[in-house]
């Protein structure tokens, strides 16, 4: 039985309370370290936003089509908002890293699809292929990108997408 | 798992003693820590630059430059927000443990889910603000959890590549940090207590003190210091995480954003419909009898749950005041019966014995048949009545030929006259052996049985009570030992006095355990 009437034998035993309490936080508060990547790998990020095209030709519309609208809805052309959409496809020394066919958001599908993709790889040097198809009209790939790249340990080579200038190295 | 938290309740006992003990302080023992990372933000607000060129450099001023003051400030803040989390588990593994998380507490458990993630959200954000390498990943870690969402249509993860940043993000999560997750804590922090009565947010000063100061020493020992500046070229390699708030980041890693939503999502679902399950008995709570009521108050003063509330009279009496039970907040505890006056088991008026606010499943008329009965049984030299609680040790497993048990539902339960009676009814000496000193399960059944005895709150025993024949010590089931120990000391000093005309010298209170 522990004598809990002597104060300073308290005092030492709350001590020691405090003690291991703070080196429960010492000890959590920065460890085990924790290795994010591992030695030798570098990190591919594609990231862009981009909005497909429309997914079907507009229709002109008829003279019976026109009146069978109410006066003030008889626009002559008849455009669907919903886009198509956005294929990509990367590749990394010939080899397919990822494949997506991302949906145009919204509740009509008409807005701009976001891509965000970051691929682990090996640093050193590589061939690094994009293909993007953002058009259910047009047979293939209507943006292709190829390019050697050397990568760094830990480096972090950003890929983009500018309308009119295709695909690009950050 | 309850012996487990009784184990380490009465190492606690045995180092803190019962009112310092940090077991029964665990919810303010956070506030307390709330309010140092409260003042030590402020303090490291006045310095820190919120931008994304001018954070990292006055993070690295506060820990270098002013190491003495704001470093100090830094690590105050990082390791008290480490001891929250801490305390925070402890205090729900207690709870759960000891069963206070079923029937009418479900409020108070299920408010305090949200105060944990909040919490760890808030962690979060700090680590944010710092922006060295690990607000980096936990930067581009926590987009990529609300990407994986179907709440945004854009990336928020591409915010987090070079030349994308900007200062007004940043902004948005130093005012998320400084004022929306404070405010919202604070908030549901008043929720998760709002149906206790006599909330204290405040520990023990020694606790406090101990606290801080081992708190202190930690920041001087090992000061917080930031990782290298972020760089959005390049990925950090290795990291040292604050586990305590970045756990889930590495588990992505290892997993993906989806299962670790979805193990979280589980933990938290679980969590919350652990008091239903399984469903608990729904117990008769208190009933008001007007008849006998004369609306002093002393239930309403006494209920831990704020159950009780006060209104002008409908019954035509003479009296202002009568009281209403809400079913929904009563814990059927019985406290409030223990502090109606009315409570009274001299009283002769009528064959049965009514009070102001009885328990239906245990109304006082029966505790008197009870305690009549315990007596009666009782053929030994010395008998003594022992009166304990459902939540704490079993006065029944003491039961011999001098010995009676008699459970109720708190101690807080016992009308002091109750104790008279049974003294004058042939009982030797009445223990009370309720929950341990300071952690009833009711909140304040042994507290109040200790103010009521001492005269310090009403209703108080009567002076004309033998307080050399009565003894108050608290005990759980594993505290079998000790309350043998202290039943035999107390019958020897009954044995001595038992022929002695009564007197009124203080009352033993006492509450060690089992060590």
């Amino acid at each position: 039985m522990l004598n809990t009437d002597n104060k300073l034998f308290q005092y030492f035993l709350q001590a020691i309370n405090y003690s291991f309490f703070m080196a429960v936080i010492w000890y959590f508060s920065s460890s085990p370290s924790y290795r994010q990547l591992e030695e030798g790998k570098s990190i591919i990020t594609v990231s862009f936003a981009h909005a497909g095209e429309i997914k079907e030709p507009c229709h002109r519309r008829t003279q019976e089509e026109l009146m069978a609208l109410p006066p003030n809805m008889r626009a002559p052309m008849d455009c669907t908002r919903e886009r198509s959409p956005i294929k990509i496809e990367i590749s990394l020394d010939g080899n397919l890293v990822y494949s997506e066919s991302a949906e145009a958001p919204g509740f009509y599908k008409d807005s701009g699809v976001d891509i965000y993709h970051a691929a682990e790889v090996s640093s050193g040097s590589h061939r690094l292929a994009i293909k993007m198809d953002d058009s259910v009209l047009k047979e293939g790939f209507d943006y292709t990108f190829e390019q050697d790249i050397e990568l760094k340990p830990a480096q972090i080579l950003l890929v983009d997408f500018l309308p009119g200038r295709g695909f690009l190295i950050k | 798992m309850k012996r487990a938290y009784l184990a380490l309740e009465s190492w606690f006992n045995v180092s803190f003693g019962t009112e310092w003990n940090p077991m029964y302080h665990l919810g303010t023992l956070t506030f307390f820590l709330f309010w140092i990372v409260l003042v030590t933000g402020l303090y490291l607000f006045g310095i820190f630059h919120g931008s994304i060129d001018g954070a990292y450099d006055s993070v690295e001023y506060i820990t270098h430059e002013q190491w003495y003051i704001a470093g100090v400030m830094r690590s105050l803040h990082r390791y008290a927000s480490d001891a929250a989390v801490i305390t925070i588990l402890l205090h729900m593994f207690k709870e759960f443990a000891a069963g206070r998380y079923k029937g009418f507490r479900w409020f108070s458990w299920v408010s305090g889910l949200p105060v944990l993630w909040l919490v760890v959200t808030l962690g979060i954000t700090g680590y944010w603000l710092v922006w060295d390498e690990l607000a980096q990943y936990v930067a581009i870690g926590s987009a990529r959890l609300l990407d994986s969402l179907p709440i945004f249509t854009s990336s928020m993860a591409s915010n987090f590549l070079e030349g994308e940043m900007t200062d007004r993000f940043f902004i948005l999560i130093e005012f998320l940090h400084l004022l929306g997750q404070p405010l919202i804590l604070f908030f549901l922090l008043w929720l998760h207590v709002k149906r206790l009565s006599n909330v204290d947010i405040n520990p023990p000063r020694g606790l406090a003190m101990g606290t801080l100061l081992a708190l202190l020493v930690l920041s001087f020992v090992k000061p917080a210091v930031s990782h290298g500046p972020a760089d959005l070229t390049s990925m950090p390699t290795v990291l040292q995480l604050d586990w305590f708030y970045l756990n889930a980041y590495p588990l992505m890693d290892y997993w993906s954003e989806g299962k670790t939503w979805l193990l979280a999502t589980a933990i938290t679902f679980v969590l919350m419909l652990l008091p239903w399950v399984p469903p608990k008995k729904d117990v008769p709570v208190a009933v008001v009898d007007l008849a006998h009521c004369n609306g002093c108050e002393l239930c309403f003063d006494d209920c831990p749950f704020e159950a009780i509330s006060v209104q002008a009279r409908t019954d035509g009496a003479r009296f202002e005041k009568e009281v209403v039970v809400d079913p929904a907040l009563c814990a059927a505890c019985g406290i409030c019966m223990g502090s109606c006056p009315s409570s009274n088991p001299f009283r002769q008026s009528e064959d049965e014995l009514k009070t102001g606010i009885d328990m239906p499943s245990l109304p006082v008329d029966k505790i008197r048949s009870m305690t009549d009965k315990a007596i009666a049984e009782m053929s030994g030299d010395t008998k003594v009545l022992m009166i304990g609680c459902e939540h704490g040790f079993n006065v029944n497993r003491l039961d011999n030929n001098d010995t009676k048990g008699l459970k109720l539902f708190c101690s807080g339960m016992i009308p002091p006259t109750l104790v008279e009676y049974a003294l004058k009814k042939g009982a030797d000496g009445v223990m009370i052996v309720g929950c341990r000193h300071n952690d009833c399960f009711y909140r304040f059944g042994n507290l109040w049985i200790d103010k009521r005895f001492t005269g310090e709150r009403k209703p108080i025993l009567r002076k004309r009570a033998d307080r050399r024949r009565i003894r108050v010590f608290g005990g759980s089931e594993t505290d079998k030992k000790s309350i043998e120990k202290e039943l035999q000391a107390f019958r020897n000093e009954v044995m001595q006095i038992k022929d002695e005309p009564a007197s009124s010298v203080q009352v033993e209170d006492k509450g060690e355990q089992d060590a």
